[in-house]
């Protein structure tokens, strides 16, 4: 893009500078779109397996219901506690809504449409997920109430426990790969799968890893069945209780984001992203980003499907699952995906 | 251009936030600023271009030390009052550490300054390696021309944690409070479980 901006009469710098910000605008703006949908689509999905309606007053089939909401909060008076920190009990959903936006920058939406190709793509998702317990912590703490604090115990040790074995799991697929940059990864998956399926996941070596991968974004998005730091039998809403208004709207978006994120990063390590699901020459007619979107509604619906179905873990149980089955299973798939990767001379 | 205002930015952002560190009231707030420190630290080091470094960074202090710190010292219940009341009593030992601290940084850039020193090992390293990727040229320093010196440390760091591990574990005896055999609760099954009965009416039942 920066150089059609250049071919405009700027200069380079100004030139790149225009184009990152119009880049921005274009992943930010339709991601908030898709948020809004996306909450509605997760409302009819579980209306429909509740054998109910779901929304449908505004709009035709309710399709309008998210902006609805949208409107009304914004309309409301934003509350803030007496007793809170005032500054980080604001900061908190800011930093929620931030983050969760910031790790779409290396999302690569087709071979070209991706706003920062660096070389360490996935390690800055990382880094960036690892940023997003610091929403709920802050948040939890400036309240000055007791729910939204155990909460946010709560938060930070799921998150950090979920997040070893999550990299792990990417560690395993980065060695298959032999890159860190989300491009590359999408690309070397063309043809994996006996010479026709684009998608790791048909290996059996990494389908166990992505099974493990798709429990542990459920877990690192706190959804059902692991949403313990907003379990309302126990803590009212958990991080959110004090929070109102527009604060309230922000938690709500950076935690679509983040879903919406998680299953992007689904269908990128393991289901060869922005590529057709088979090596045929006619998909490839198919832009790549209508690839990566079915792939993404896929594993949306199947986080509602989740959520629909099953029951909330216990917080021990929860830990257990963590440290005790996922850490090991995942370091040992390391040492035995290394060793395979040895032993046929993938690295000769 | 921009890399220079960038670089200022960051570098100012991490004097302040570090400065903060010590300057806030509240323990907590001085974690957020040092968790700032950290993640303007990890820009500064991708303007060096050292952009594995700097996700490290991010993702080990950012993610997960810096964590457990606020963890903790959420929790703690600090009097402030008692905190200040040591100022002057600790006030000398603190000024001598301040200058033995200032005493070597002037005798590091000094000697920064002088030169480098001879290792003999230091011809041996990193010269090829530049002009790969980041990531692909550390590993190459670490597993291929420092490979026993590393993996010795990745065994002491071992030995630290199974250390760790041993002095604070305690196994909870069969049946106490807080054992759990998850194997035993999974065998569990509804006819062993429990009972049905059909009292009569005004009658209790026996257990």
């Amino acid at each position: 893009m920066t150089e059609f901006f250049q071919s405009l009469g700027m200069n380079y710098e100004w030139a790149w500078g225009v184009a990152t910000i119009a880049g921005i605008l274009l992943i930010a703006l339709p991601l908030m779109l898709a948020v809004a949908m996306v909450i509605y689509v997760d409302r009819k999905v579980w209306a429909a397996i509740n054998l109910r309606r779901g929304p449908n007053v505004v709009g035709p089939f309710g399709l309008l219901q998210s902006f609805a909401d949208g409107l009304k909060v914004f309309l409301q008076e934003t509350i803030i506690p007496s007793a809170a920190n005032k500054g980080i009990f604001i900061l908190a959903p800011i930093v929620t809504f931030t983050v969760a936006l910031a790790a779409w920058a290396v999302v690569p939406f087709s071979a070209t449409a991706v706003l920062a190709d660096i070389n360490v793509g996935l390690l800055y998702i990382l880094a960036i997920s690892s940023l997003s317990v610091y929403g709920v912590v802050m948040s939890g703490w400036a309240s000055n109430s007791k729910y939204p604090f155990f909460s946010a115990m709560r938060a930070a040790a799921q998150m950090i426990s979920y997040e070893v074995s999550i990299g792990f799991i990417l560690i395993c697929v980065v060695l298959f790969a032999g890159t860190f940059n989300l491009n590359e990864i999408v690309l070397s998956q063309a043809g994996f799968g006996l010479g026709f399926v684009n998608a790791y996941v048909v290996h059996p070596l990494l389908f166990p890893m992505w099974v493990m991968f798709f429990i542990s974004s459920l877990a690192e998005t706190q959804r059902v069945p692991f949403d313990l730091t907003e379990a309302e039998s126990e803590l009212v809403a958990g991080y959110q209780t004090e929070y109102s208004s527009m604060s309230f709207a922000l938690f709500w978006l950076g935690e679509y984001a983040n879903i919406l994120l998680m299953c992007v990063l689904n269908a990128i390590l393991f289901f060869g992203g922005w590529l057709p699901p088979f090596d045929w020459e006619p998909l490839y007619y198919v832009p790549g980003i209508v690839w990566l979107l079915l792939k993404t509604f896929f594993f949306f619906f199947m986080f509602s499907w989740v959520m629909a179905t099953v029951p909330r873990y216990r917080y021990d149980q929860l830990m257990r699952l963590g440290w005790k089955v996922f850490l090991p299973l995942s370091l040992g798939f390391v040492v035995i995906i290394s060793g395979y990767l040895m032993a046929t001379g993938h690295y000769g | 251009m921009i890399q220079t205002v960038a670089f200022y930015l960051f570098s100012v952002l991490v004097i302040a936030s570090a400065v903060m560190v010590i300057m806030a009231r509240n323990p907590v707030h001085s974690v957020l600023w040092l968790i700032l420190a950290f993640f303007n630290a990890a820009g500064l080091m991708v303007l060096v271009g050292a952009e594995f470094i700097a996700m490290l960074l991010v993702i080990v202090y950012v993610g997960a030390v810096a964590v457990l710190f606020l963890f903790v010292v959420m929790m703690l219940d600090i009097d402030f009052a008692e905190l200040r009341a040591g100022f002057v009593k600790n006030f000398p030992l603190g000024i001598a550490i301040a200058l033995v601290l200032l005493a070597e940084l002037v005798l590091g850039i000094g000697a920064y300054r002088a030169g480098m020193i001879e290792l003999g090992v230091a011809s041996v390293a990193t010269a090829p390696v530049l002009s790969a990727s980041n990531t692909a040229s550390l590993g190459a320093v670490l597993y291929r021309d420092y490979l026993f010196l590393f993996e010795a440390a990745g065994l002491i760091l071992l030995v630290a944690m199974i250390g760790a591990i041993v002095l604070t574990h305690r196994r909870r005896p069969e049946g106490a409070r807080g054992h759990q055999d998850i194997g035993k609760q999974v065998r569990r099954d509804p006819e062993k479980a429990t009972v049905m009965r059909q009292p009569e009416i005004g009658k209790g039942i026996d257990l």
